[in-house]
């Protein structure tokens, strides 16, 4: 039973062929065999099954929704109350929210099982989860690998099959790289869809939650109970959300899906470009239109991302001071001393690059250089996303230029880790929805994603091309060995 | 432009990290290869482009000031290093 889908647990707890408390101890007990994975940052059993027992009774009331009962693993970034919210840093190690994320609370609303919080790269900086104060998540694919990152944790629980589903966060890739590294659906919606409120902030102009599945059928229904307005976060838009699960049995007949040249180069590993090419032929079969597009400034989303996004960070993180909630150090004779010490003790190396290269573009001098050149780059990575969708409804390529890479390889290079980020950050600089699916194995038995970019709020035509493209491959069905 | 040891120092002031000469040394070398790396901007020209600072071109929402939290100080106080009759206890900073 631990291997079905979000929905197919759905029919089977309103069929009676299990209980919400069943499912959740059956879970909660193989998250315990599978501790190895160092996936769980934090377990809450006792409230995962006061909740899963609370769904049963709405459920043998005949009430509740098509995710009452349904487990899930929040990414430890959301605010949980009374649960703590550590981020994967030391700073916020005994961080209790007074509060939950939006998210987190209409989730609950939604009858949701909270199992545990996930492992992260600190404060979501990182594609491997390797930043992490409580320790690397290894990838379920691969025990040497990462599960990519930020959101790995989360990842390697869903390909694990510890839950049918986990939240993520996306900054520059954080949803869909570890989905693509561990053979998920992923999805990062449009820029103002999911409220930020209780999300723990790394970039605000780039950060965006969204949610891992085992189908994209399942990313569409949980997608659909964490959107909407939420008058609690200034940046969330105020728009009805589309009903996802209904436009996914559409035809993708006519549909014109873009292929920009400059995400199909010689940097994509051979392997990873033929499935990515094998999927593209699966689109054509079922009537899908290819159209080639130029997105001609897409080589400046890495730099323009790793000034922007350090930029914020480093105003952001200016809150983690050790006077009102967090870790301070024990020994100090003035309030920098505390400072500094406080800081530099609860940041890991990474948080400090960042900070320091924040500053940096931030400072006198060199603010019109970094800074603003960076901004208007990034308006011309938006604009040319806007051009290129007057002549497509949706945009494919690979998610990432390789599979998931040995665990310690990149550790030492940020910039070599920085290149993961290479086709998906340009949708969070334009605030676009973006997905990725299981398209494929490489040789070594290691997944491959599809990533698909959509116009801005329309997650339903991506949502709607990835379940038609499901419906006729079976790699999001595959399980890694010794999990099934 | 490269970062030196010494402007590592100056750039750790600002953020409130401090790093010993050898940390500082290390951090250079990583430093000055995201910073190389970051330069691949000047490649494309940006003359006469407006800069993009969010991806909603659109003006903040403002609410009514009024209050809509009850005080829960005690709650948010809970989790604080050093509290002492509803404040947070810091060294001093005024003599």
């Amino acid at each position: 039973m631990e291997c079905r889908t979000a929905l197919e647990h759905s029919r089977a707890l309103k069929g009676k062929e299990y209980s919400s408390v069943e499912l959740t101890r059956a879970l909660l007990e193989h998250s315990q065999s599978c501790a190895d994975l160092n996936a769980f940052i934090t377990l809450t059993s006792e409230q995962a099954l006061k909740q899963a027992s609370h769904a049963d009774r709405l459920i043998a009331k005949g009430e509740g929704g098509p995710l009452t009962g349904i487990p899930l693993v929040h990414k430890d970034l959301f605010c949980t109350k009374d649960v703590r919210t550590t981020c994967g840093s030391r700073i916020l190690d005994n961080f209790i929210s007074p509060y939950d994320a939006t998210l987190v609370e209409r989730l609950q609303q939604a009858g949701m099982v909270m199992l545990g919080k996930a492992n992260m790269d600190e404060f979501a900086m990182g594609s491997s989860t390797e930043n992490s104060y409580y320790g690397p998540t290894r990838n379920p694919w691969n025990h040497e690998r990462v599960p990519g990152g930020s959101s790995g944790g989360s990842a390697a629980v869903v390909a694990a099959r510890l839950a049918p589903v986990a939240t993520g966060t996306d900054t520059g890739g954080s949803i869909r790289q570890p989905a693509a590294l561990c053979g998920l659906s992923g999805i990062k919606p449009s820029y103002g869809r999911v409220s930020r409120y209780g999300m723990v902030a790394f970039a605000s102009s780039l950060d965006q939650g969204g949610i891992m599945a085992l189908t994209s059928e399942d990313c569409a229904y949980v997608l659909q109970a964490m959107s909407g307005f939420d008058e609690k976060d200034s940046t969330s838009i105020n728009q009805p959300v589309p009903d996802y699960a209904n436009s996914l049995s559409d035809s993708i007949a006519g549909k014109a899906v873009g292929l920009p040249k400059e995400f199909f180069t010689d940097g994509v590993d051979e392997e990873v470009a033929e499935a990515i090419r094998e999927s593209i032929s699966v689109l054509e079969g079922l009537g899908a239109r290819m159209v080639e597009i130029d997105l001609p400034n897409s080589a400046a989303g890495i730099p323009c991302y790793y000034v922007l996004a350090p930029a914020e960070a480093s105003s952001n993180l200016a809150r983690f001071d050790g006077v009102r909630y967090g870790h301070r150090t024990f020994e100090y004779t003035d309030i920098i001393e505390m400072y500094e010490a406080t800081r530099s003790e609860g940041f890991g190396p990474e948080v400090k690059r960042r900070l320091l290269i924040g500053a940096y573009v931030l400072s006198i001098g060199y603010f019109e250089a970094y800074y603003v050149k960076a901004q208007k780059l990034r308006r011309l990575i938006a604009d040319d996303f806007s051009r290129a969708f007057e002549k497509c409804d949706v945009i494919v390529g690979p998610t990432t230029p390789t599979t998931a890479f040995p665990i310690g390889l990149k550790t030492d290079d940020p910039v070599q880790m920085y290149l993961n980020d290479v086709f998906t950050n340009s949708a969070n600089l334009a605030g676009l929805p973006a997905m990725s699916i299981p398209a494929g194995f490489d040789r070594q038995g290691l997944p491959i994603g599809l990533h698909l970019i959509g116009k801005y709020l329309d997650e339903t035509t991506i949502l709607n091309v990835a379940h038609q493209y499901q419906l006729n491959t079976d790699w999001h069905q595959r399980i890694p060995e010794g999990y099934a | 432009m490269s970062l030196s040891p010494d402007q590592i120092q100056q750039l750790a002031r600002l953020v409130r990290l401090k790093f010993t000469e050898s940390e500082a040394d290390d951090l250079s070398e990583q430093l000055n290869d995201i910073i190389s790396m970051v330069e691949q901007m000047n490649q494309i020209d940006t003359r006469h482009i407006q800069p993009m600072s969010h991806p909603q071109d659109m003006r903040l929402r403002l609410r009514k000031d009024i209050v809509t939290e009850k005080d829960r100080h005690k709650e948010f106080q809970s989790g604080a290093p050093a509290t002492d009759s509803g404040l947070y206890l810091v060294p001093r900073v005024v003599e």
